[in-house]
């Protein structure tokens, strides 16, 4: 043992303080890894000292070690060793670090409820403070429901620098634990009117922040609010009161015009931007000043501006719409953030009158600009912006085509996945655009090898597969079939990704179909023969393809076709038969359609349908699963004769496979008349191919000319409706015809061009109307929506910290109610307050957590009424002799408790500490007043000369009660029990060190067993940890050593061990008295469970 | 607000403070991704950036990045006026505040941020009210320092062939006095000699 010492005084001769560490991680940039591993070996080696200032200064590198992304989960327990020591030097580093390493999921954070708890109540206002702050960082369910009320007493501290934080840090509290919102929320509402402005802040700061979640039920607070927004001048408490009436006023209209008037004032008067930008955003009636925001030449202010304009466009379009060329500028800004933020602008000012303007703007950026990302972002919003609402603001579809097919342009987009599944929704679902997206699409297979050139531009083929699939399925609307399927079917289409092959394949048949419906009724068979030939020299190519999905239906249309052939030969019509392989009509359904189907009744989605797998045979089923999913593609028979049924097995798979396409989901074509003949397409364009300008489509019309056709269109239209007008005008014989004249159209004017018929997606029959699934279940602030007018129920008061002792033991509330001749109705209230104390204490128990509300050690007490007091006894560490109560004093009636004096007759061994000068038997005053309603806390040392003996002392708090006419003289008689327990500090120790301890032989012992315990380990150990001051020195399976020391420096060691429902408690103390005092103690906090 | 990180030009991280309880593997991965983003954008460019469903409002001061994340409708000029007071504050606690200060008094940083942000809002909005709160804690820290080093704590003795080592530590300076004496004369002697280098 001495060798050990001496070797951690040289190790302790090398430690390094965390400036060095600093400087050695500085100087070892090279090898920066393999230091600091060293560094934490060292550091390991510290924290197995004994001294605190030494784990301490390792705690502290950690830390610092964290923030460089190292592990230190490891060191939690030390952490908390170092926040439980007693010098604040320490103890803020400990908080420090616990604040940075410790989440929810830190086990150790139970251990230090106790630890917590004691430093909130500290004397010094440091250790309180530094405690909250750390508390703020890892709260959890659990700790929050322990220590809100010790918070919610805080609030009232006498110091504002606590009540300031414990009123910050009870909205943490409330996030995760709810129910302590409504008994806390009437002192929160108190602080509102808090001298301290600071106090008064955080104050606002909290209940602004609840209510924005939840604002319904804080209206009431309106009229208080209202008042403190016109007498504050802080701008940080101004500006979350306005945030605040931001959240009100939607639910109370009339709140709008009170607030008129002082915003307007604030608007005016105020130089501070952030206050102005808050105002402005809760009026939304000042587009104008926002106008001043955005033409500002500081970035940030018109960042912000946009946004505020975008949050005015919500509710008033119209008054936004007029500042679109200020918007359509900053789309030239060079920074990405504000032209993010004006492309969202646009997305909500589009109208019928100025999308086709708006989007040539967007072209032309999207040509200029730099950097894929950004333009990634604009090809998103012009298909965003076009398809907003169900196509709502196009008019003409033809340029939303051409539009489209323009965007294939773009080098290296990701998002060619886009345009394809908007080409595809428009193809189907626009039925009078067909003619001339095939047209389109036409053209484009034909120029496919532009678009697939280069390797890297990979996502704009996805564009081919729309392509492929338009022009297959509508085919009867192309003019010359034969030369598409020919593109269709070049040996370069062999290049592309197999999904789209795949697509190309099938949609070769298709064309097939077509191409042989319109020629069987020529009188030569000779160019439907020729297509055949065709298509069974080109097919091959792709039977040989690497991609599972596309040798497939190339085989299976390959053979279809031969036989078509042979039947050909023979002069068969096959015409019909063929093109009815891809009849019927498939319908878009909706997105959330399968959501809505409702689950039949008797159907239980989540039982087994047969025996579910045993853990064994699951582990070699994996294997098997690759196998035999892979085997039936290999081993699939290729096709030599297809028959009706053959056919119409295929075209169930066929039906099938779509459905599993993805693209199929949210479009599918929706009717194809087959027996239609092929309407002829008027402007088809000629194709050239320009190989040297290799980034243009050539032969496409521009986007652009529809700009100029639709200016046309609707200038004729509106001239023949003044025509119109002017005939009935001259009917009706009016003069005043002027008014009508001219002046820009009304968005109701303007008809489109296609009569279009949007065809709707389909909802399965009886699907469920709710839309509910938007909500996010998880959001912490729903479970913050809870009603605070409503009175406070008895049941929903905070669990307030009262001792085992209260109930077992001759609980000291008991005595002052036996000595306490007040009258009958006080006992009533007092026992039935027990009671569901007591009620709240089981249910916590059976939660299975044991680090609850019971903690305190002491007395509960109940006046007639009047006052209500809880106190708590701690032993002082620092002076052996020394034990501080401290009694939290609450008013509980409606009238001002004054004058409190306190006393306690001293027995020989106990005294309570007083001024110099004062008598042994005078009380102690009070230093506070309470109003009604209040609660304050105030401490009281005695002076213990014997440890080893629980105490019991005699004492009466005389008090005068004051009304409006009165003043009565009150008298209250309690009884203090100080239990050996209290006397007991939790010190950690190691178990060398115990084991030295307890072979040093000073020790007597003594046993004890428990019988019919019934409760798992660890939780006994916890209960011993957190009622009697111990810590668990090592644990092994069912058996551990336990420590504590008195703060007369007593060690006090446990060996627990537990078999069936005993429990054996082996003790050696160096004191015997108050071995034995402290077992009689455990043995009864077990009697009660 | 949800969280502040201060990073240096060169990416590396200075201080983090996290007001919304996010497991270590979370943390690390947001550092990373909003120290590239923040970087990579221009010293002309706006202080403010959507990332996720949060707004990211940074402000860069010398070589640091002081970098917020707030939620959907919090006030971005107040968060860059928080930003700014938290410097302030710094700049007024070690004069003039670099780089290398918030390095080597990494925990003071922390100190002082807990002093002006409580749980992600801002508790006291007086910067003299926030300096006193510091500097009262640092003086009760100084006076526990002080009477330890008035002690002056006697550390050990080692014994080594006919040779006493003793050991004197000084706390405040991390200073350690060697003092050796030969095994005949009492190691008390080494102790005085240590006590007199000290003083």
């Amino acid at each position: 043992m001495a060798l050990k010492i001496v070797k951690g005084s040289i190790d302790r001769m090398f430690d390094k303080n965390l400036q060095d560490l600093v400087r050695g991680i500085r100087n070892h940039k090279d090898d920066e890894a393999k230091y600091i591993s060293t560094c934490i070996d060292e550091i390991k080696q510290e924290l197995k000292q004994d001294n605190i200032a030494v784990k301490a200064n390792a705690v502290c590198k950690l830390t610092y070690l964290q923030m460089l992304g190292y592990d230190v989960s490891w060191a939690a327990f030390n952490i908390v060793e170092v926040m439980s020591s007693s010098k604040f030097t320490y103890k803020r580093i400990g908080y420090l670090a616990a604040s940075q390493c410790f989440h929810e999921s830190t086990d150790v954070i139970m251990l230090t409820t106790n630890q917590i708890r004691k430093d909130l109540s500290s004397p010094n206002q440091y250790d309180t403070g530094v405690a909250l702050t750390g508390l703020s960082c890892f709260v959890t369910p659990d700790l929050a429901r322990d220590l809100a009320n010790d918070i919610m007493t805080l609030m009232s501290h006498t110091k504002p620098y606590i009540r300031k934080k414990a009123v910050l840090i009870m909205y943490k509290v409330f996030l995760k634990y709810p129910e302590s919102l409504r008994p806390a929320f009437p002192r929160l509402k108190e602080k509102l009117e808090d001298p301290d402005p600071g106090v008064q802040s955080a104050a606002v700061n909290v209940i602004c922040e609840l209510a924005r979640r939840n604002p319904k039920n804080y209206l009431s607070l309106a009229p208080l609010f209202f008042k403190l927004m016109t007498s504050s001048t802080n701008n940080w408490v101004l500006i979350k009161i306005i945030k605040l009436f931001g959240a009100l006023t939607p639910l109370e209209p009339r709140l709008g015009k009170k607030l008129i008037e002082p915003l307007t004032n604030l608007i005016h008067s105020t130089s501070a931007m952030s206050l102005l930008y808050e105002c402005v955003n809760t009026v939304i009636l000042c587009v104008q000043k926002l106008r001043i925001l955005i033409e500002d030449s500081d970035q940030n202010l018109k960042y912000l501006g946009l946004l505020a304009m975008s949050k005015i466009l919500k509710t008033h379009p119209k008054s936004v719409q007029s500042h679109k060329d200020l918007i359509l500028q900053c789309l030239d800004d060079k920074d990405e953030s504000i032209r993010l933020r004006a492309l969202d602008l646009l997305y909500g000012m589009v109208s019928k009158k100025n999308l086709m303007e708006i989007v040539k703007k967007l072209m032309l950026h999207v040509d200029k600009a730099e950097g894929t990302t950004y333009r990634d972002e604009l090809l998103t919003k012009i298909i965003d912006i076009c398809s907003q609402s169900n196509y709502q603001y196009i008019t003409n579809f033809e340029w939303y085509i051409s539009i489209l097919v323009e965007l294939t342009r773009l080098e290296g987009t990701r998002h060619g996945h886009l345009i394809a599944s908007q080409m595809l929704d428009v193809a189907i679902r626009v039925k009078a655009i067909r003619a001339f997206a095939v047209a389109q699409m036409a053209t484009l297979l034909d120029n496919a090898h532009l678009l697939t050139g280069n390797t890297q531009r990979n996502g704009i083929c996805e564009v081919l597969y729309a392509a492929a699939w338009i022009c297959g399925e509508f085919s009867e609307h192309l003019e010359n079939p034969a030369q598409t399927l020919e593109a269709m079917l070049r040996p370069k289409v062999a290049t592309l990704p197999g999904h789209i092959q795949a697509v190309y394949v099938q949609n070769t048949a298709k064309l097939f179909a077509t191409i042989l419906k319109s020629q069987e009724g020529n009188a030569d068979g000779t160019t439907s023969e020729e297509t055949t030939q065709l298509m069974i020299d080109r097919l091959p190519l792709f039977v040989q393809s690497a991609n599972l999905e596309v040798q497939e239906r190339a085989s299976c249309i390959l053979q279809l076709v031969k036989y078509i052939q042979k039947l050909q030969q023979k002069d068969v019509e096959v015409a019909e038969e063929v093109s009815a392989l891809f009849a019927g009509e498939l319908n878009p359904v909706a997105p959330k359609a399968q959501k809505k189907v409702p689950v039949p009744e008797g159907l239980d989605l989540d039982a087994w349908i047969n025996e579910p797998p045993s853990e064994s045979e699951s582990e070699d089923e994996q294997p098997k699963a690759i196998f035999t999913k892979e085997e039936p593609k290999h081993s699939r028979p290729r096709h030599t004769e297809v028959d009706e049924k053959e056919l119409a097995k295929r075209r169930e798979a066929r039906k099938q496979e779509q459905a599993n396409n993805p693209f199929y989901i949210k479009a599918s074509p929706s009717s194809q008349k087959v027996y239609q003949d092929a309407p002829g397409v008027e402007h088809i364009p000629v194709v050239q191919i320009d190989l040297s300008v290799p980034l243009k489509v050539p032969g496409l019309p521009m986007s652009d000319q529809y700009v100029k056709l639709e200016e046309e269109r609707r200038q004729k239209e509106r001239a023949e409706k003044k025509k119109k007008e002017k005939k009935k005008r001259k009917e009706k014989r009016s003069g005043r015809g002027k008014k009508h004249d001219s002046g820009p159209e009304s968005e109701e004017d303007i008809t489109p061009a296609h009569m279009v018929d949007i065809v709707t997606e389909e909802m399965p029959e009886n699907a469920l109307p709710s839309d509910e699934d938007d909500k996010d279940p998880n959001d912490p602030h729903k479970a913050l929506d809870i009603d605070l007018d409503k009175p406070l129920a008895d049941s929903e008061k905070l669990p307030v910290r009262s001792h085992r002792a209260a109930e077992a033991l001759k609980s000291p509330v008991e005595d002052a109610e036996a000595e306490n001749a007040g009258p009958q109705e006080s006992k009533k209230k007092s026992s039935k307050d027990k009671k569901e104390k007591k009620k709240d204490k089981d249910r916590k128990v059976d939660a299975g957590n044991l680090i609850t509300s019971t903690d305190l050690l002491h007395l509960v007490s109940l006046t007639d009424g009047f006052l209500f007091f809880v106190c708590d006894i701690q032993g002082n560490l620092q002076d052996g002799s020394q034990v501080v109560v401290s009694v939290i004093f609450e008013n509980k009636c409606s009238s001002f408790l004054k004058s409190m004096e306190f006393n306690v007759l001293d027995s020989l061994n106990s005294k309570l500490q007083r001024p110099e000068g004062s008598g042994p038997h005078d009380g102690l005053t009070v230093p506070f007043q309470l109003p009604p309603g209040v609660s304050n806390e105030a401490r009281f040392v005695f002076t213990v000369q014997s440890i080893v003996m629980p105490q019991k002392l005699k004492g009466t708090l005389t008090f005068i009660v004051k009304n409006e006419d009165s003043s009565t003289h009150e008298k209250l008689d309690f009884k203090l029990h100080f239990t050996c327990t209290s006397y007991l500090i939790t010190t950690p120790c190691y178990s060398d060190a115990f084991a030295k301890l307890l072979e040093s032989g000073d020790l007597k012992s003594s046993s004890i067993r428990l019988e019919g315990v019934n409760m798992p380990f660890h939780h006994l150990l916890a209960r011993i940890c957190f009622h009697h001051h111990f810590s668990v020195v090592e644990r092994i399976d069912s058996c551990a050593s336990m420590y504590s020391r008195s703060i007369q420096g007593h060690h006090v060691c446990l060996l627990v061990k537990t078999s069936a429902q005993t429990v054996s408690i082996d003790a050696k103390c160096d004191e015997p008295t108050l071995l034995g005092n402290v077992l009689d103690e455990i043995k009864q906090t077990f009697s009660q469970c | 607000m949800q969280f502040m990180l201060l990073f240096s030009r060169q990416g590396k991280l200075r201080l983090q403070k996290w007001y919304v309880p996010l497991s270590d593997k979370e943390k690390k991965k947001i550092t990373r991704e909003l120290v590239q983003t923040v970087l990579a954008r221009k010293p002309k460019m706006c202080s403010f950036l959507e990332w996720r469903d949060l707004k990211i409002v940074y402000k860069r001061y010398a070589s640091l990045y002081f970098c917020c994340a707030i939620e959907d409708q919090d006030n971005e000029l107040i968060t860059l006026e928080i930003i700014h007071r938290y410097v302030e504050l710094l700049d007024k606690y070690f004069g003039s505040v670099c780089e290398l200060d918030i390095i080597f008094n990494f925990e003071k940083a922390y100190f002082i941020l807990d002093e002006f942000l409580l749980g992600g809002e801002a508790q006291e909005t007086s910067k003299k009210n926030v300096l006193k709160a510091i500097e009262q804690a640092d003086l009760l820290q100084e006076i526990f320092e002080r009477a330890s080093f008035q002690h002056l704590l006697w550390d050990s003795i080692i014994t080594h062939h006919d040779i006493h080592v003793t050991f004197l530590r000084i706390p405040k300076k991390q200073r350690l006095l060697a003092a050796s004496w030969r095994k005949s004369d009492s190691h008390k002697n080494a102790l005085l000699l240590c006590s007199s280098l000290a003083s």
